[in-house]
Order: C-alpha cells, then structure tokens, then sequence
C-alpha cells in the first residue's frame, strides 16, 4: 500500500510540474489583463521546438555534449513559445482582436505546427527519442536522493525542473506582490485607464507579460516531452488536455503563483486518483468508474471557481479587467 | 508635445464596400502566406497545391457532400453559439454540450432501440439530446447570474466533465469488445433515414433551415432584441427593464440545447455511434466562426465553408504528397489570425500626421 502511495506521488509531482509551468506563464498574462487561451498551442509550440532542437543536435554533432543539449532546448523553447506569445500580443494588443478568439487560433495553430513538423521528424514511425536530452532533464540533481528512503525518493529524486519550477513560484510571487513591476503589471490587469494615467505603459506591460509568461508555459510543453515523456516525440493530442489542465490550475490558485506549487501537485494526484486510489483502498473498480474518476480534477476547480465567486474576496477575484483590450480613448 | 506620427482613431460605422475590401484583402493575404507556408516547406508548386486542395474539396459530387456534411457541423454548432455570444456571454463549452447531447442520443438508441416505434424512438433521441445540452449550458449561466462566476473558465471546465461521461459510457456500451462499433448494427434502430441516398443529408438540410430560423430569431424577434441590449450594456438591459438574468438563462439554454441537437445530428445521421471525437474540435473552431461571422448566421456559413475548404484540401495534400493532415491546422491558424488582425482596419483608422485631416 505505501509502495503505491509512493508511487503515486513519483507521477504526481513530474506531472504537476508541467502544468506548473503552464499556469505560472499563464498567471503572468492574466495578470496584465490578457486571457490567453493559446496555452495549449504555446505548450506545444515550447515542447516541440524543445523536443526538435536536441533531437538534431544530439543527430547531427558527433560528439554531443549533455549540458549544450539542454541549453538548447530551453532557448529554442523559449523562442518558439514566446513568438507564439507575440502573435497574440499583436493582435490583441495592437490590433485589439478578441482575446478568447485569437487564444484559440493560436492553440489550433500551435497543435498543427508541432505534429506536422513533428511527423517529418517521425518520418514514418510512431514515435522518436532524444535520449541524451532525456538523460540530462531526468537526471535527478540531489546526489543523495537515492541513500535517503522514502523522503529522499518522494522528495529529492527528479530532474531540476521540478526544483527550478518551485523556485520560479516563490520569485514570481515576490515581484507580483512586493515589487513596483508587480504593483504596475497587476494596475494594468486591474484597471488599465487608471495605470495609464500614472504613466506605467499598458502596451509594454501587457507585451510583455504576454510574451514572458507564453515562455514559461512553453517549458511546460518541453519538460513534458523532455522528461515527463521520456524525450518520446509522438503525434499527440495529450499537451492540448494539458494546456487546459494548466489554465484550470490558474483558476484553482486564485492567480497567486506559490499556490501553483501545491495545487499543481494536488492536481496532479488527482489526475492520477484513478489508477492508483483502487489500489491503495484495495478497490476493484470497473474501468468505466476509472473514466468518471478523470473528471476530479475538471470538477474539483469548478468548485473553486464557484466558491472564489460566492465569497467575493477581493484579493482571489480574477484580474478586474480580464479579457478586455484597452483603447485609451475609449474612456 | 509633438504629434506621434500614427494615431489611431475609432470608425463610427465603416460602409459596406470597405467591410468588404478589408475582409477580402485579409483572406487573399492569408492565402499567399498559406501558399508560401506549402512552398517553403514542401517545395511544391502553390498554384498546383490550390488546384489539388480545390478538387479535393469539390472533385466530385460525393466529395462535394462530403465537404458540406463537415461544413454544416461547424455552421451548426455556430448558429447555437451565437445568441450567447452576442450576449457577449462567453460559451465556450460547445465542445461538451454536443458530446453530451450526442451522449444523450446514443444512450436512447442503445437502451430504448427496440422498445419503441421508429418515430417515438426519434422523438425521444431528439428530446433527451436537447435536454442534455440545454442542462450543459444552463449550469454555467445560473451560476454566473447568481454570483458573476467567470463563465469563459466554466463552461470550458464543462467540456471535460462531458468528455468523462462520454468514455465512460462507451467503455461500459462497449463491454469487452476493443470498440464500440456503429450502434444498433443489426437493427438501425434510431439511424437517421437517408434522404436523397445519404444519411447526413438530414443534417445539411436541417442546419441550413436552423440557419434561416437563427437569423430571424436574432434579428426580428423580441427575444433577439433582447439578446442584443444584455450584450452591449447590461446597465442599458436594466435600464430598459429587461429581466437580464431570465435573457442570460433562457439564451443559454436554447444555445446549449442547439449544441445537443447537433450532437444528436453527428450520432443519428453522420455517424451512427458515439466517441470522445464526436465534437472532434467543431466545438472551439465553431467559436472562431461565430466571432468572425459577428453572429449573422448566412455569414458563418461563408467562414463554415472557407474552414471546410482548408481542411478538406489540406486533408487532400496529405494523401496526395503525402505529408499529414495537420497542415490543416496551420493553414486555418494563419487564415484566422490574418481575418481577426483584418478587424482592426475595419473598427480603426489610422491617421498620419502629415496628413492630418482639419475638422
């Protein structure tokens, strides 16, 4: 029972940490006003520009070399991802499209880019390995991990994403919350009109904001293929559940960043409740019930998002002005 | 201060003409990019890639129906959303609320099949379809009338809850079998009867009447008016004294039990069984094609059939040079940022500062 409790958490944190980052890019964004629903399409974009760069890296150089690969795949990520984040800054910012709208274009154009590109990388098979990349981001970084049980198993045994994620959620909170940048970025969100007339500059924090936090969720996209995956490359419609996942996770942690670490973790046991609670408990369950179970985590946030609004908190209320563009002369 | 050199300044009203030459200046942009986008990368003539995707699509009459078949569940499904969009109501649950109506569909045709007589059996797939869907979007919005609970976020949460009904109950209809199959093999039991040789014919021919009848709705009747008031002010709504939250909740009913009745279309009369892919994506596209369409219904049918077009004829090089059909996806991605950026022009105008009209 305890070896499926361990179990269970050993594929909960890995999968936390992908939505992790896709939320955390995602709380950026919102923050500043825009609801990018491309956070599925910017994960692939992250995961497959990631995926592509170190698999040709590790082809074509001779004697590749572990920590170059790795470099390369978060910078490739991060571009691809980001130029994901500018097509929709443009568009929203600049020519004012509707968010909601161009957020979904963008995750149907993200999802195509990555399996059409991704099927010439396939070239035929059903699935492609970047394995030096695989080794270098799974490569657990706590060197006693392994001498010190069950803790060190559950706690200290993954690759340095799931650390740097962590330590990404404790600085991004700091700046929000306690720094002129956050205080600006959240005017911004809040009541553009109002920042704007106390000459922050709404057009470049909203850019901004978009284009970073887009890199961020595109590591989502990377560590998911990298290491979640194996450094597996398959045609997939897997990350698009996982871009929702994460924008459900922005919800559940009332956009404050430290809450992404526990509850990215909390989802990600719920995602996994199906297959290991029956075993804990004991339970034979049918696999049709395996399938009802899936929906916890869908659920589980609708409750939240039912209770932040019920309680009318102000400060776990959603960006005053999400979803709007802003028009100065609108006012 | 000195002038900046653009400034942007909002249109009252553009005229038609220009409407229309934004637009198309927008879609032929979009279509150099695809053609340079399939030349890049594949190296073929795009001129050549044109005429393949353009018999693809309308090669002969069966593909012909093909493509309308795919065009009118787009078109279906964007009719039903846009009353609540033009409530400015963000909906964007349809992926759910037809799944889950279809769900309904093919739980009657399995459990009540050979019980009842053919048209009571349809009676009933149509009535639990429209319920299913009608309750789909009908739990978001008392929600938000309530207590302002953001209904972009829950209507999106929706669509899994109804993905996870759906596998459960095919993996439970289908037993130990590895898939479920078309229903009612033996019988036809609640297959929709083919009308002029196809099936789906049905379909077309009922979405183009729910084209006309959502046209009217929205623009001659009270309800439509009504529709429109919430959606510009919801202030101006209580001013007027419209009942804003009896508007919000009745227009989300009848938009989610549109949805289901679509559902109800793809199970009985396209494919005469039930998957998680059922929606397929229809339910996010058909967002972009109500937006884009500003909710007139015969417009959509235009965006509907582009769409069509560019996932028929990707679909059509795939097999033909074969590459995959996620081209598909990239060409309607580009066509669609190109049309949502093309919107600027129409509600904006920018003026120099050389040319600075006195006024």
């Amino acid at each position: 029972m305890i070896e499926s409790l361990i179990a269970w958490i050993l594929r909960a944190i890995p999968f936390g940490t992908i939505i992790m980052y896709g939320a955390m890019g995602e709380i950026l964004t919102e923050k500043s006003g825009n609801l990018n629903l491309g956070v599925p399409g910017i994960m692939y974009l992250g995961g497959f520009a990631g995926f592509a760069s170190s698999y040709y890296y590790e082809k074509l150089v001779p004697d590749p070399n572990g920590a170059v690969c790795v470099t390369l795949a978060i910078v490739c990520c991060l571009a691809a991802s980001m130029l994901g984040g500018l097509i929709y800054s443009f568009l929203t910012i600049t020519l004012r499209a509707n968010q909601n709208v161009t957020g979904l274009a963008l995750t149907i154009f993200g999802k195509g880019f990555a399996n059409f590109f991704g099927a010439y990388i396939l070239n035929g098979q059903s699935y492609t390995a970047a394995p030096l990349a695989n080794s270098m981001f799974a490569h657990k970084i706590f060197p006693f991990a392994d001498k010190a049980g069950v803790l060190g198993k559950t706690v200290f045994g993954y690759g340095f994403m799931v650390y740097a994620a962590i330590i990404m959620a404790i600085v991004m909170g700091i700046i929000l919350s306690k720094t002129r940048v956050g205080l600006n970025l959240r005017a911004v969100g809040e009541n553009p009109a109002t920042a704007d007339a106390d000459a922050v500059s709404v057009n470049k924090y909203k850019y901004l904001a978009t284009c970073i936090g887009a890199g961020i969720s595109g590591l989502g996209g990377m560590y998911y293929v990298l290491d979640y995956n194996q450094g597996i490359w398959a045609t997939t419609g897997q990350i698009e559940a996982l871009g929702w996942l994460a924008v459900a996770l922005v919800i559940f942690t009332t956009w404050k960043p430290v809450n992404a670490i526990w509850g990215a973790y909390l989802f990600g046991m719920f995602y996994w409740l199906y297959q290991f609670l029956p075993d804990i408990m004991g339970w034979k369950v049918a696999s049709y019930v395996t399938d009802l179970i899936q929906m916890v985590p869908y659920v589980v946030t609708i409750i939240v998002l039912i209770v932040v609004s019920l309680r009318k908190k102000k400060e776990n209320q959603p960006p005053e002005s999400l979803g709007l563009s802003y028009f100065r002369e609108d006012r | 201060m000195k002038e900046p050199l653009i400034r942007i300044v909002k249109r009252d009203m553009s005229p038609i003409p220009h409407k229309i030459l934004v637009r198309a200046i927008a879609i032929i942009l979009a279509l150099v990019v695809d053609a340079l986008f399939i030349y890049f990368v594949t190296g073929l003539n795009p001129f050549s890639v044109y005429v393949v995707m353009f018999n693809g699509t309308f090669g002969n009459q069966m593909r012909i129906l093909w493509a309308l078949r795919d065009m009118v569940t787009l078109l279906g499904i964007g009719i039903a959303l846009a009353p609540a969009f033009k409530m400015k109501f963000w909906n964007i649950g349809a992926e759910g609320q037809v799944l889950i109506g279809g769900l309904a569909t093919a739980l009657v045709m399995t459990y009540c099949g050979n019980t009842f007589s053919t048209p009571v059996l349809f009676i009933l797939m149509v009535a639990s379809a429209i319920i299913a869907g009608g309750v789909w979007g009908l739990i978001p919005a008392i929600f938000k009338s309530k207590w302002g609970t953001n209904e972009t976020l829950f209507t999106l949460m929706m669509n899994y809850i109804a993905i996870s009904f759906t596998s459960a109950a095919t993996n439970y209809m289908r037993g130990q079998a590895s898939s479920l199959g078309k229903l009612n093999m033996g019988t036809k039991a609640g297959w929709m009867p083919k009308v002029f040789g196809q099936a789906f014919n049905v379909n077309i021919i009922v979405v183009f009447a729910l084209m006309v009848v959502m046209f009217i709705y929205l623009t001659y009747s009270k309800h439509g008016y009504e529709i429109t008031v919430v959606g510009e002010s919801e202030n101006t709504a209580l001013y007027a004294g419209i009942n804003v939250t009896k508007v919000r909740i009745r227009t989300m009913i009848i938009s989610g039990a549109i949805c289901g009745l679509v559902g109800f279309l793809l199970v009985s009369g396209r494919d005469q069984t039930i998957s998680t892919n059922t929606a397929g994506g229809n339910g996010f596209t058909a967002i972009i094609v109500a937006w884009l369409a500003k909710f007139n219904p015969f417009y959509m049918a235009l965006i509907a059939a582009l769409l069509t077009f560019l996932s028929k004829g990707a679909a059509e090089i795939a097999s033909t040079y074969a590459l995959n059909d996620f081209a598909a996806d990239i060409l309607t991605g580009i066509i669609l940022f190109f049309i949502l950026g093309s919107e600027f022009f129409i509600n904006y105008k920018l003026i120099f500062r050389h040319k600075e009209v006195r006024g």
